[in-house]
């Protein structure tokens, strides 16, 4: 099939929109002048200040280890949630049950940060890297149980039964069969939990306490102001992490991909 | 026995760390104000018994939120921003996915990793990008006055355009995937049989394309619509003080004013608003489900 005139506008058109933005900010990032708007010359000052701002670092190694523990803490409950709604058959409270999964996908994070903010005080937990690892391990489980129930619904489950029948316990059909066919969908969720958790500006700053400032509360108020060189050179470094890794997820799960073909044609001949 | 240890673990975490908080926000939000800390009156407390809880019982958090011009301005205020920017998403969104649905086989999955890549990147550092676009000495009315189209430059950050044009920016990839989703499977040789029916193209496109992606369209709509009016991170970065939204609205009135009955009050109403549209997305979801079984 070939692309019309009209379709090629908006396909560039359209795609400009969604990257000339960032592009914009990475060129700018370089730029020597104070006045982000203004071109004056390449330079990588902002980047050097960026790293002798012990503030950001510090920021930036909070963010981190939040992200580490809730999307790991969020990937083991989303998908035992999901083992359950899946594979559970009617227990009772399922609706509610499944109600609770759905809910905090949909709710505004003003909402979500404001109650478990309520909740932190109301129970006297000190406010830190402790309330936000909670916080967002609540709301990426979610979506952790989300992406791993799509996955368990299009299993074949006799592969675990044919486990169970040959003298499996239920513990080891799920190590062994279960767990190795969900893995992909397993480790997407780890990666979207971990990446709501960086991103997360919203709840995090209602459930953060004096101790503890993640990446984004600090981008927040700096930005507030208005466009500064730092926060420009910071965005590239972020942007850049985030293309680099997406690009090897891309490049991992299809060298996977063609293993499991070579693997299945092996199969094949032998069969034959 | 180990089915329902795996199922309660996350089921007590969710009661506690989700239900239970929203518990306590319907419940502060029925609470009086008090110079204290925490700083608010309990409306009841479980000693004092049911009885005694519905007699005292006000909705003068509630009643507040009506007399005071600023709550139901920024309510609706938010429901027309967010309508406005879902319709102008669909404009903009629809001819992507339309051509995307178009394109040749081996572009589809390179276009589609393209539409789902700014996701990855952090949506603060996206809405950020458009400040120094938009600004007064921005690069847009660099490049308008550069260019002559303009004498004086366009006032558009800290406006509602600049909201719009954010959430539309940051919103668009969840209006065309469903509308990808529905034309990619559209089969072509209807718009065939239309056209030598004697159909015009335009005509064709009407009669047979939007309504055979309707689905897709209505899923895009309730998708961009429901996360966009309890909003903050948008108005408050691109809207200045002039744009109402209730997400900021709370968001002040929480950490600025402190006043935590009638911040728990707005979260209450905001719920409420949004069951609607989520009820209804959920039909349609569940309609389309029925259609493809």
């Amino acid at each position: 099939m070939r692309l019309s005139g009209f379709n090629i506008t908006s396909l560039t058109l359209g795609f400009a929109f969604l990257y000339l933005p960032m592009v914009i900010l990475v060129v700018y990032s370089f730029n020597e002048s104070r006045l982000v708007t203004v071109w004056t010359g390449f330079s990588t000052r902002w980047y050097g200040e960026l790293l002798n701002n012990q503030a950001f670092l510090d920021a930036a190694w909070v963010t981190f280890k939040v992200a580490a523990l809730s999307s790991t803490l969020a990937t083991v409950l989303g998908t035992l949630a999901a083992y359950a709604l899946v594979r559970g058959g009617r227990f009772a409270g399922r609706t509610l049950f499944s109600g609770m999964i759905y809910a905090p996908l949909v709710m505004p994070e003003v909402i979500t940060g404001l109650s478990l903010l309520l909740l932190f005080i109301g129970i006297g937990l000190e406010r830190g890297v402790l309330t936000i690892v909670l916080a967002h391990t609540t709301f990426s489980m979610c979506y952790v149980s989300v992406v791993v129930s799509s996955r368990l619904v299009t299993f074949d489950r006799s592969l675990e039964e044919a486990a169970l029948d040959l003298g499996c316990s239920p513990w080891s059909a799920f190590r062994l069969v279960t767990l190795p066919i969900i893995a992909p969908a397993v480790i997407s969720g780890w990666l979207l939990a971990f990446t709501l958790s960086l991103d997360d500006l919203v709840i995090a700053s209602f459930t953060t306490g004096p101790s503890a400032t993640t990446l984004p509360i600090k981008i927040f108020s700096a930005v507030r102001l208005g466009v500064s060189p730092e926060i420009n050179a910071l965005s590239t470094l972020m942007i850049a992490i985030v293309t680099l890794g997406v690009i090897v997820a891309s490049l991992i799960s299809k060298q996977k991909f063609v293993q499991q073909q070579q693997r299945e044609r092996q199969i094949d001949n032998r069969t034959r | 026995m180990k089915r329902v240890v795996v199922a309660l673990i996350p089921y007590l975490w969710l009661l506690g760390l989700f239900l239970v908080p929203f518990a306590i926000v319907l419940k502060i939000s029925l609470s009086d104000v008090a110079m204290a800390r925490p700083p608010y009156l309990p409306q009841f407390s479980w000693s004092e018994g049911i009885s005694t809880f519905l007699s005292q019982l006000d909705f003068e958090n509630f009643t507040f939120l009506t007399t005071d011009d600023l709550y139901w301005k920024a309510y609706l205020s938010s429901l027309q921003i967010a309508a406005t920017s879902t319709l102008l998403t669909l404009l903009i969104g629809y001819p992507i996915a339309y051509a995307m649905a178009r394109a040749p086989e081996q572009w589809r999955a390179i276009l589609m990793m393209l539409v789902i890549l700014p996701f990855w990147t952090s949506f603060l550092i996206r809405v950020y990008s458009w400040m120094g676009i938009l600004s007064q000495e921005g690069y847009l009315n660099q490049l308008l006055l550069g260019l002559g189209v303009i004498s004086e430059p366009l006032i558009i950050l800290n406006t509602k355009i600049a909201v719009y044009i954010g959430i539309v920016y940051t919103y668009i990839p969840f209006m065309i995937l469903p509308i990808y989703a529905a034309l990619h499977r559209l089969d072509n040789s209807l718009i065939e049989a239309a056209e030598d029916l004697g159909c015009s193209r335009a005509k064709a496109f009407w009669l047979v394309t939007v309504p055979l992606s309707r689905n897709g369209i209505i899923a895009g709509c309730f998708l961009v619509f429901i996360p966009t009016l309890g909003e903050f991170v948008i108005p408050s970065l691109l809207g200045g003080s002039g744009t109402l939204m209730i997400g900021k609205v709370l968001w002040e009135e929480f950490f600025n004013n402190r006043d935590w009955p009638v911040a728990s009050a707005v979260a209450v109403v905001l719920v409420l608003i949004l069951i609607i549209p989520i009820v209804l997305f959920q039909q349609n979801q569940q309609k389309q489900q029925e259609a493809e079984n």
